[in-house]
């Protein structure tokens, strides 16, 4: 009796590394160049957390190796497509983003603290909206759509130019009132499951919720490759279907509250790598 | 001629004589299959890139077939014996007539 309760202990033992996911020693190295930090201790502001893990950890070990090859990674797919936008003259004042920036690389480090406060316009600043001021006031041209193909491109392509760069986004000053806000919209309950960001990604991380493996909800890896998709995911396309799963009415994409939270999100993240675009299922 | 298709290719810039080596190929393209409708119930007409050769030195490494079921951007990954210095030819052919080119020059150590 004895050794059978110890066989089906053991027979547990040798299942539990069976569902985790991929070697939890694994390290994320793209190209066999750029470092990544996937796992180390939470921020000081985090207290429902000890240590954070990047959402690579999460995945399977053939989801993980997408990543850690640019030739492999279909999101490099949509870099290439907004590296030939970046050089292409549009709007009346025949301006491209390189007469102004140079080449993409110049602006490595911006994604490491976005969002972050524009004291011009006295407001929290995402990608998407330096971007489409860019375009507006610069080119003369029109506006992309927050959650449109060459919108979801060009943030590629600026994530990946600051790729294995630390996550450090500020939330003191200017930017305190929308990191409370954010972090309010992070604790709360929504829809009729009743599901706060909390409940899935601090309490139940590394759990199931049906066949999917919850991470920790860490969006240095966005805008991200869903294989599920075949297309880049902006940040506020997954929080809105996160709440849309909780049954409850999400906020607009590119909305106040969603920048909120997105500042939230992203400070959670303090002491991660830069990954996006990365691959997740 | 399907919007932003861009071929990428990746085979190793020198080898030894007689080695086989992995290469790899990806063509962003969407790869409509045909059975889909748009939001008018149109049915929204096939477009794919139905074959993909690669020819090195003009003799001929690998021809595939492609049908509707392969999905958006397809990847092709295979080895081959490389003899000699020479030069790999990739070319994939769309069904509106396009043909997509790449090559890749490979040395011989």
């Amino acid at each position: 009796m004895t050794f059978r309760t110890m066989t089906a202990a053991a027979a547990l033992a040798m299942l539990v590394p069976a569902f985790a996911t991929a070697d939890p020693d694994a390290k994320l190295v793209v190209n066999g160049e750029i470092e990544m930090v996937t796992e180390t201790e939470a921020p000081e502001h985090l207290e429902g957390l000890r240590t954070i893990r990047s959402g690579w950890t999460f995945r399977t070990e053939e989801t993980q190796a997408l990543q850690m090859d640019d030739f492999d990674n279909p999101a490099m797919i949509f870099v290439d497509q907004a590296r030939d936008v970046w050089n292409t003259v549009e709007g009346d004042a025949g301006e491209s983003c390189a007469s102004c920036h140079g080449e993409p690389e110049s602006l490595r480090g911006l994604r490491a603290e976005l969002p972050k406060w524009n004291e011009e316009k006295g407001e929290v600043y995402t990608a998407e909206m330096y971007i489409n001021d860019c375009r507006t006031e610069r080119m003369g041209a029109e506006p992309w759509g927050w959650d449109s193909q060459p919108m979801k491109n060009m943030t590629a392509l600026i994530s990946s130019v600051s790729r294995g760069m630390t996550v450090d986004v500020a939330i003191d000053g200017p930017v305190r009132e929308a990191w409370e806000r954010g972090k309010e919209i992070y604790y709360t309950r929504y829809g009729q499951l009743e599901l706060a960001c909390a409940n899935c990604h601090e309490d139940n991380y590394d759990n199931y919720i049906r066949a999917d493996h919850l991470s920790q909800g860490h969006i240095n890896g966005f805008p991200t490759y869903r294989l599920k998709q075949a297309n880049l995911v902006s940040k506020h396309n997954r929080f809105r279907g996160c709440i849309r799963d909780t049954r409850g009415v999400p906020y607009a994409i590119g909305s106040e509250d969603f920048v909120a939270l997105e500042l939230y999100v992203a400070s959670r993240g303090n002491g991660l790598s830069v990954e996006g675009p990365a691959v997740r299922n | 001629m399907a919007e932003n298709v861009k071929a990428r290719v990746r085979a190793p810039r020198s080898a030894s004589a007689g080695e086989v080596a992995t290469i790899k190929t990806l063509i962003s393209h969407p790869m409509e299959s045909g059975q889909r409708k748009d939001s008018q119930g149109n049915t929204i007409p096939r477009s794919i890139i139905h074959r993909f050769t690669c020819d090195f030195n003009g003799e001929n490494v690998i021809d595939v077939k492609m049908e509707p079921a392969i999905s958006t951007n397809p990847y092709f990954e295979f080895e081959a014996k490389i003899p000699e210095a020479g030069e790999f030819k990739f070319t994939w052919y769309d069904d509106d007539g396009s043909v997509y080119e790449e090559s890749a020059t490979v040395e011989v150590s």
